[in-house]
């Protein structure tokens, strides 16, 4: 396929050395990809727009019995610090050279210290969830309920899905080597990655210390 | 249109109005129509003009294969639309804010509270301590405040020869002011889909004198019927009022359901219920498997927390 | 241990099983609708293996060449637009005959004005215009093929597979009542705790995930697809409209997606997103479902109006009067209907000064709107116009369209609103910008650039007939419905008690009549075109004088669209090449072409995605969570497996395009005189040089 594209490529197109003309693909992928991530965003503000129109019920626990901003605060540095390593690991791509094997290793190790801080995120985000039921406030209890849980549900189900995600992606790797389609997909995957990272700061922002504030 | 004395006895729509607020409509409609007839009339009348004059069999205007653009035209094109809007957009914002159903349309209305249920509406006078099913008396002349719930689904209110209509939703209240300035009879509707009888939900709206009100009201309060939780509960099931007779052990009986309100606070008390805890199948008016025996009101006095003035 | 394998499935599920045990008119009716599927479906395999199609047919499923895609929307939507019509017609005989009570039940006729609606937005309008606008826009802009050829496949298969859901619910169990809106509490699960609007809401957010996929890879199509030379604001009006779309496809289906979750989410888990009870509000859901649905009206008319833009320009043989102005005005409309979607509701309760917002929000969009319709009147102005089928479809939508723009004007005033919501007024409304506006626009759309793909025109008499019949029934149905609004009648209403009503409903139920023999007329149209297929090919692919760049390909378009990428100058390339005389000149250097080998991933995903929402529907745990696993593992497959491409070898292409342009060259056009006869080859002689 041949593509007109003649300027203004995507800056952050770290497709490393010698890559021919495999920028002008990686321009329609990873474009496409960022429009889908605004498709996304909109659906994630509807949740957010429902989220702000619940008050908490005198009836039920409210942010005050159920927030542990010790445990949200750690996921936040959980996920913050996961997206520094996913951003280490397409600086990588980038300065990819001629030993091959040497940044390949380096990639994967960035990729799996990522799914490694993505679960330590799951896993605090989860006992959170358990913590919350346990107090009587799981999502059936009230609207507000409803719309806490599944905003920040909606979240960690885009975080399990990265995560299988860079899986796939690592497992990739080691089967095919890196070949210019998974530099796309991890292209597309670190823009996946970095847009839960925006969404977790508002989620923390609004719906946690918003809720205690 | 429809003359309505010689169709019809009873005024079904606001093109023949009972009050000032219908009235208004139709002159609005009327003044919005023809503004933007400004705006249509050029496309109808040029568009056969055009196609004549231009038709490839026996064309006698001039051909112009590349002509794509003319200032003047092209301010007309735009003007003339921004014009027209502009004068509707004034007109419906002061209409807007006129006809606004929350502004009472007189000092001290009368207050009515409207409860829909499936497939019937019931209408409260506090103070008066009085319930009808399925009808409305108001005296001419004098401003209705009309506070509504539902106690199902969405619903929706409408007096089309007095007033427009508003939505009826569970655990909040709307409001709708109206005023009739004739005498007579005028149908009032449900026009939100409600499922089965939906096209049953129709009540009678009386405006009367004020003498023939009070004797209304005063027969009313002589009902051997009392509103009360456990009436109301009956009058809950799914089925039009006509049907709620037989639960009610009136089916002998002919004409609405009137009767004395024995709770006055069953219109707070029905707001309350969405409030307390979880609704059940068996709770829950509306619901197919809905058992006036296990649905309880709650006792609590209840302020309208989502009450709709925003 | 049968609850678990059939979930909620029991055997008086099956409509048919319905019918024996208790036959009345209304299961009879639903079970010779639902017998027609099994029977159609057995005639199909008996036709696919007598005339051994089934080796065609796999390689249509699992092709990714966007004119094939393209016709596989089209088909399904007119097979949808069958069952709309009939079920149309249903619903005005009921009311025809519908003082104190019609033949249909109340539970039957609720059921068809939802599925109607449901029906004719996501599974008619929407497929077809995605059909157009697939088969169209990589050609207007001188691509090969759209930016992700297989998730074009995928979106494809997940509209399907909503469509499936929405059909199987006309055999098994039943559809919901809710209205095409599916309001809350109505829909919620004490008041419907039945399959119905589970299967509404499953339908239309799986169609609903295949349409966003849609709009993102058109949206990216367009941006960085156009060939060299091909700079905005020198796109055909058709590809602008269907950018515009795309972009409104993105951002208004996600709305959709989550209010269709939340109350899944209510429904199956007993969350109160939208419950009566515990904090729970309705509200939501009206503004999310109108936050997606007024922005869905443009996004269905838009591309009418691109068609209507490329008629008044070929069909007049001059340019199009006020390009830059009808490119704004598509702007303004795309980005104003984003912000006039409370209008849906301006009788639930709030204050009068967020009504007067939005009424004036609402007026604005009137602007643009009658710009476009100016423009197109100027465009006619000066020209030489053909009154041929698409020219029919134009007026009648100059006429209706406008009537209904004004009905229009009407409903934004919140005063007025209130007297009108939910009567038949709106019905008369809406029907009156879809029909004129949207219907004309696709059937148009079809007409033009049939040819393009198939090879042949269709036969233009019986289209002009189909075309005049449309805008009678269209009249005859819904104008008394104005009327009727206005005598205070509601919508959905299966009976009326006002005996005034009934000679309004008479004319309105015999205009649906006309109506269903304007559709048979479509499939008459095509029927006997396809039998004169010979006497009505166009090789030369030019049929109607065009100006784009489609029509400077051959018909049928080769797979490959174009040779050599052609290279842009000016707008209406094609015709400025004709003028000049450029067209069909020798090309020195082929290529050779690569191009996306046929899959079977959208296919794989169509069954997946059916299985999940018949398994969900049906509280089939296995089979929803088998289908959804085997979808994530189709997709992490899809990764590993190598991208297969094919390549055409310069020296073929080379071979039939230059046998191509030496016939055109060679040939002698024809006048637009003989536009509709046997003559014309599809090679014209500009209508700048001939016309009077």
């Amino acid at each position: 396929m041949s593509f007109s594209i003649r300027k203004s490529l995507y800056p952050g197109l770290n497709l490393g050395e010698g890559h021919g003309d495999d920028h002008l693909e990686a321009e329609t992928s990873v474009f496409g990809f960022w429009v889908f991530m605004m498709s996304d965003l909109v659906t994630f503000g509807m949740f957010f727009a429902v989220f702000a129109t619940t008050v908490p019920l005198a009836c039920c626990p409210g942010p005050k019995e159920l927030f542990n901003l010790g445990s949200v605060a750690l996921q936040t540095a959980f996920l913050l610090a996961s997206s520094l390593t996913s951003g280490m690991a397409i600086l990588t791509l980038k300065q990819q050279h001629a030993s091959r094997s040497a940044s390949t290793k380096k990639l994967i190790f960035w990729l799996l210290l990522t799914v490694l801080l993505g679960c330590g995120f799951l896993y605090r985000e989860i006992s959170d969830f358990i913590a919350m039921a346990a107090a009587g406030g799981p999502p059936t209890r009230s609207g507000y309920l409803s719309a806490l849980w599944s905003l920040v549900g909606l979240h960690g189900l885009h975080v399990t899905g990265g995560l299988v995600w860079c899986l796939v992606i690592v497992a990739g790797i080691l089967v095919r080597g890196v070949d210019l389609r998974w530099k796309l997909t991890l292209l597309r995957w670190a823009v996946f990655w970095h847009f839960l990272d925006v969404v977790w700061i508002a989620i923390f922002s609004f719906v946690f210390l918003g809720g205690l504030l | 249109m429809i003359d309505p004395s010689t169709n019809l006895a009873i005024a079904e729509s606001f093109l023949q109005p009972m009050g000032p607020v219908a009235a208004d409509q139709l002159r609005h409609l009327k003044i919005v129509t023809l503004l933007t007839l400004i705006a249509v009339v050029p496309v109808m009348v040029s568009m056969p003009w055009i196609l004549w004059r231009y038709r490839r069999s026996k064309p006698t205007g001039e051909y112009r294969p590349n002509w794509e653009s003319n200032r003047i035209l092209e301010c007309l094109m735009w003007g003339v639309p921004i014009a027209v809007v502009a004068l509707i957009g004034v007109n419906l914002a002061i209409m807007t804010f006129r006809l606004d159903p929350y502004k009472e349309m007189g000092k001290d209305p009368l207050q009515v509270q409207a409860i829909g249920l499936d497939w019937k509406w019931i209408f409260i006078y506090p103070k008066e301590g009085v319930a009808l099913v399925d009808e409305l008396v108001v005296p001419e002349g004098r401003a209705v405040e009309l506070t509504l719930t539902t106690d199902t689904v969405m619903q929706s209110l409408q007096i089309s020869a007095i007033v427009g209509q508003i939505y009826a939703m569970p655990a909040m209240t709307t409001k709708l002011n109206f005023l009739a300035v004739k005498q007579g009879e005028a149908k009032g509707m449900n026009s939100q889909f409600t499922g089965k009888e939906f096209w049953k939900q129709k009540f009678q709206v009386y405006s009367v004198s004020k003498e023939e009100y009070a004797a209304r009201m005063k027969k009313a309060q002589s009902s051997d019927l009392a509103l009360t939780a456990d009436t109301y509960a009956i009058l809950a099931m799914q089925g039009t009022s006509e049907e709620a007779k037989k639960p009610l052990a009136i089916e002998n009986r002919q004409g609405p359901i009137e009767m004395v309100l024995g709770d006055p606070k069953i219109f707070q008390r029905v707001l309350a219920r969405y409030m307390v805890d979880d609704m059940t199948p068996e709770s829950q008016p509306g619901s197919p498997s809905y058992d006036p025996k296990k649905s309880p009101l709650p006792m609590v006095s209840y302020k309208p927390m989502m009450g709709m003035e925003m | 241990m049968l609850d678990a394998i059939f979930g909620r499935l029991t055997w008086d599920s099956i409509i048919l099983v319905q019918a024996v045990e208790n036959p009345n008119i209304n299961t009879i009716i639903t079970a010779s609708a639902a017998a027609m599927m099994p029977v159609g479906g057995v005639m199909i395999v008996a036709l696919l293996t007598w005339m051994k199609w089934w080796k065609p047919l796999f390689e249509w499923l699992t092709s990714v060449d966007h004119k094939k895609i393209g016709t596989m929307y089209i088909i399904f939507a007119v097979i949808m637009l069958f069952r709309g019509v009939v079920e149309g017609m249903l619903m005005r005989a009921n009311q025809a005959v519908g003082l104190d009570g019609g033949f249909l039940s109340s539970n039957h006729f609720n059921q068809l004005f939802t599925t109607h609606g449901t029906n004719m937005i996501f599974f008619v309008a929407m497929p077809f215009l995605f059909g157009l606008i697939n088969i169209v826009v990589p050609l207007q802009i001188g691509a090969r093929d759209v930016a992700f050829p297989r998730l074009n496949q995928i979106s494809l298969g997940l509209t399907a597979a909503g469509g499936f859901l929405f059909m199987i619910s006309l055999m098994v169990g039943e559809f919901s009542t809710g209205g095409w809106t599916g309001y809350p509490s109505f829909t919620g699960r004490l008041v419907n705790p039945g399959v119905g609007p589970d299967y509404y809401i499953l339908a239309i957010a799986i169609s609903g995930i295949g349409s966003t996929l849609t709009g993102v890879n058109f949206s990216v199509t367009i941006y960085k697809l156009r060939t060299a030379g091909m700079s905005f604001m020198r796109m055909p009006l058709f590809t602008w409209t269907a950018l515009c779309t795309s972009i409104l496809l993105i951002f208004a289906m996600p709305p959709l997606t989550a209010c269709c979750a939340m109350l899944g989410l209510d429904r199956f888990l007993g969350f109160h997103f939208f419950t009566n009870d515990m904090g729970g509000n309705l509200m939501n859901f009206i503004n999310l479902f109108w936050m997606f649905g007024h922005p869905e009206v443009y996004i269905l008319v838009l591309p009418a109006f691109g068609v209507m833009s490329e008629i008044a320009s070929t069909y007049s043989g001059k340019r199009l009067y006020g390009y830059t102005s009808i490119v704004a005005a598509t702007m303004c409309i795309a980005v104003l209907s984003f912000t006039v979607w409370l209008h849906h509701f301006f009788t639930m309760g709030q204050s009068a000064t967020v009504n007067a917002a939005f009424g004036v929000a609402t007026l604005l969009i009137a602007i643009p709107t009658g710009v476009k319709i100016y423009d197109w009147l100027a465009t006619l102005w000066g020209g030489r116009i053909r009154f041929t089928a698409p020219m029919i479809y134009l007026c009648g939508f100059f006429v209706l369209f406008t009537i209904g723009g004004l009905s229009g004007v009407v409903l934004a005033s919140p005063t007025l609103d209130y007297q009108l919501h939910n009567s038949q007024f709106l019905v008369a409304h809406f029907h009156n910008v879809i029909i004129p506006g949207v219907l004309f626009g696709i059937l148009a759309g079809i007409h033009i650039w049939f040819p393009k793909i198939y090879g042949f025109r269709l036969v233009e008499g019986l289209s002009r007939i189909t075309a005049f019949l449309w805008a009678i029934g269209f009249i005859l149905a819904f104008m008394p419905l104005y009327q009727t609004g206005l005598m205070g009648m509601t919508r959905r209403t299966v009976a009326y008690e006002d005996p005034a009503l009934v000679p309004w409903m008479v004319v309105s139920g015999i205009g649906s009549l006309i109506l269903g023999l304007a559709f048979l007329f479509i499939l008459l149209t095509i029927l006997v075109s396809v039998l004169n297929r010979k006497k009505l090919m166009v090789p030369f692919g030019d049929p109607w004088d065009g100006r784009s760049l489609e029509w400077a390909t051959p018909a049928p378009t080769p797979e490959w669209n174009f040779a050599v990428l052609p290279k842009v100058e000016c707008r209406d390339a094609f015709a400025d090449a004709k003028a000049k005389g450029t067209a069909y000149q020798p090309i020195g250097k082929y290529d050779d072409i690569e191009m996306p080998a046929n899959t079977y991933y959208g296919f794989i995903i169509m069954v997946m995605a059916s299985g999940l929402g018949f398994g969900l529907v049906w509280h089939m745990w296995w089979l929803a969570i088998a289908s959804l696993l085997g979808a994530i593992a189709t997709a992490i497959t899809y990764a590993f497996m190598p991208q297969k491409q094919y390549i055409i070898p310069a020296a073929e292409v080379r071979e039939i395009d230059e046998a191509w342009r030496r016939a055109a060259r060679e040939g002698t056009g024809v006048t637009r005189d003989d536009e509709c006869k046997e003559a014309n080859k599809g090679l014209a002689i500009p209508a700048t040089i001939t016309n009077p």
